[in-house]
């Protein structure tokens, strides 16, 4: 199941750099969260911060409070631990390459020294299945590359790897950006079915797609977040005249 | 309109001597790169193939003035050098290279690392030779079989650990962030994603390496120092073929010289086999379409 999200008081800096500036927010469970913004904004940043994956480069710092289901992920449990809770899908599809499929979905379970293969199996399957992705592999598991498969088909590749060290959180950083509008399609499907088990939060480029899959939106703008409330009352009656200009096109 | 015509119809002849010429060139340069090897392939089948037979692999070297003899010794020498030589300079190089590219990047350490290994590139064989003489056989008072492995295998730390660093550093980061975001520790993330999908390339640089120590005689002079009988005992000396070979290259009878030829064909032969062996095992779980 999925688990909420407690920001307070987030800042994040690139060198020199201060990408977020006191981020407060609160992502509820099981509901999709769309956060929108122009490029540069610190959305990615924002996501990155949340796993943990933002400490990865070295010139980063971060301050703050984030809390995943009541637990505090920068001072009660390991950054690995963190990453194993909260799955992410990045901006373009990065399967293993030397791996098969099979072994690009297990590779989770196993680099964490899991080995049962009859249970492996089955998460492979039900993984593949809930990426909306076994119909078309199921025939070549073992024998094809992950790198082999088309763009979509790597997406949700990725999608389904993340699934299967079942985590409570998925982030996606802009999961679509760099695929054609029927696969498009099929990852917002599958955020649709996925959201009753895992909260989601999405970070797009694209706002007719936070509109379709998110129940929550919140505006970026600057490192700053400008606003945060349900998708419906963001598209329709944004509470701040930049928001308003932001989804109207009038910059970004 | 017709001056347009004109113009391109000019534009096609000039591209067509263009292609045509940059296709030769490419051509021409692939046959002057392959000449050399074909070359000493060829002339080493003439002067070594004769002296060739199952002796060779089989029997001891003859006394001089006595017919027929081989380089069983020699052979079982090299193999053994070089086996120390690979499990020596091999893991070495690997670690140094991983240390390079994945957790020293940008730092002090590291610059003086890569600064040593390229200097430990440039240093002469024969220096190396020297080097472990005054810190292995001297010490123990005997050549030995140990001494030119290690001899050996210094020389490959170099060029293992800067192919195994560079190979690492064209491993896309996104894949690193795959490994990572799956919540995998970043020391095993780095064995068996990063490594692992450099892999290809980082046994090239280890064959290479290999190859290159196949043939050196200078370092094993004052190390393995040579050996008439065979043996795998590594606290004795030990015979190698680029050291039978210079030995029988020098003297002044017709029958070694026939019998040194042969060694540096079944030399150059035996690195071939080696090196088309180990990709074989190598990229024999590669699947369909991977990169």
């Amino acid at each position: 199941m999925g688990v909420s999200i407690e920001v307070t008081g987030l800042n994040a800096w690139y060198g020199a750099n201060h990408t977020l500036q006191d981020i407060t927010l609160h992502i509820p469970a099981n509901e999709a969260t769309a956060l929108i913004g122009p490029s540069g904004c610190g959305k990615s940043t924002f996501v990155r911060c949340l796993n943990r994956m933002h400490e990865t480069n070295p010139i980063a710092k971060v301050t703050g409070d984030v809390k995943v289901g009541g637990m505090d992920i920068y001072s009660e449990i390991s950054a690995v631990e963190v990453r194993r809770r909260i799955g992410m899908v990045f901006q373009r599809p990065n399967p293993f390459p030397t791996m098969s499929i099979y072994d690009n979905v297990a590779s989770g379970l196993r680099l964490n020294g899991f080995r049962n293969r009859r249970v492996l199996d089955e998460v492979v399957e039900r993984s593949l299945k809930h990426a909306a992705l076994w119909d078309e592999v199921k025939d070549d598991l073992k024998k094809k590359s992950g790198a082999s498969l088309s763009g979509g088909q790597q997406q949700r590749l990725c999608i389904a790897r993340a699934l299967a060290v079942d985590p409570e959180v998925l982030l996606m950083d802009e999961p679509a950006s760099a695929l054609d509008p029927v696969s498009t399609a099929k990852i917002e499907d599958l955020i649709f079915q996925l959201k009753s088990q895992y909260t989601i939060v999405i970070v797009t480029h694209n706002m007719q797609q936070a509109a379709r899959v998110a129940e929550r939106t919140g505006f970026f703008l600057n490192g700053k977040l400008v606003e945060f409330d349900t998708t419906h009352k963001i598209f329709t009656n944004p509470g701040d005249k930049r928001t308003e200009d932001y989804i109207t096109g009038r910059f970004g | 309109m017709a001056s347009r015509t004109n113009i391109s119809k000019a534009n096609r002849h000039w591209r067509w001597i263009a292609n045509h010429l940059a296709t030769g060139l490419a051509v021409l340069s692939t046959i002057l790169v392959i000449a050399p090897l074909v070359a000493i392939f060829v002339y080493l089948l003439y002067k070594g193939a004769s002296s060739l037979n199952w002796n060779f692999f089989t029997q001891l070297p003859a006394p001089v003035g006595e017919p027929g003899g081989g380089m069983v010794n020699a052979i079982i020498g090299s193999a053994v050098l070089l086996a120390v030589a690979s499990l020596l300079g091999v893991p070495v190089g690997v670690a140094a290279g991983i240390y390079l590219s994945e957790f020293g990047r940008g730092g002090k350490l590291s610059n003086l690392v890569r600064f040593t290994a390229d200097v430990l590139n440039g240093v002469p064989s024969i220096v190396m030779g020297i080097a472990v003489y005054s810190l292995i056989v001297l010490p123990e008072k005997s050549f030995s079989a140990f001494a030119g492995g290690v001899a050996l295998g210094i020389m490959m730390v170099p060029t293992v650990t800067r192919t195994t660093e560079e190979m690492l550093l064209m491993v896309p980061n996104s894949i690193r962030e795959a490994a990572l975001g799956l919540g995998v520790p970043n020391w095993r993330s780095v064995l068996s994603i990063t490594l692992r999908t450099a892999s290809p390339g980082v046994i090239t640089g280890c064959m290479l390496a290999f190859a290159r120590v196949a043939g050196e005689t200078a370092p094993l002079l004052f190390t393995a120092f040579g050996n008439p009988f065979s043996s795998v005992d590594l606290n004795r000396p030990i015979e190698a073929l680029p050291l039978q070979i210079y030995l029988y290259a020098i003297s002044p009878y017709d029958e070694w010289h026939r019998l040194a030829w042969a060694g540096a064909l079944v030399l150059i032969v035996l690195i071939v086999v080696a090196v088309a062996l180990v990709r074989f095992v190598t990229t024999r779980g590669v699947l369909k379409g991977a990169s």
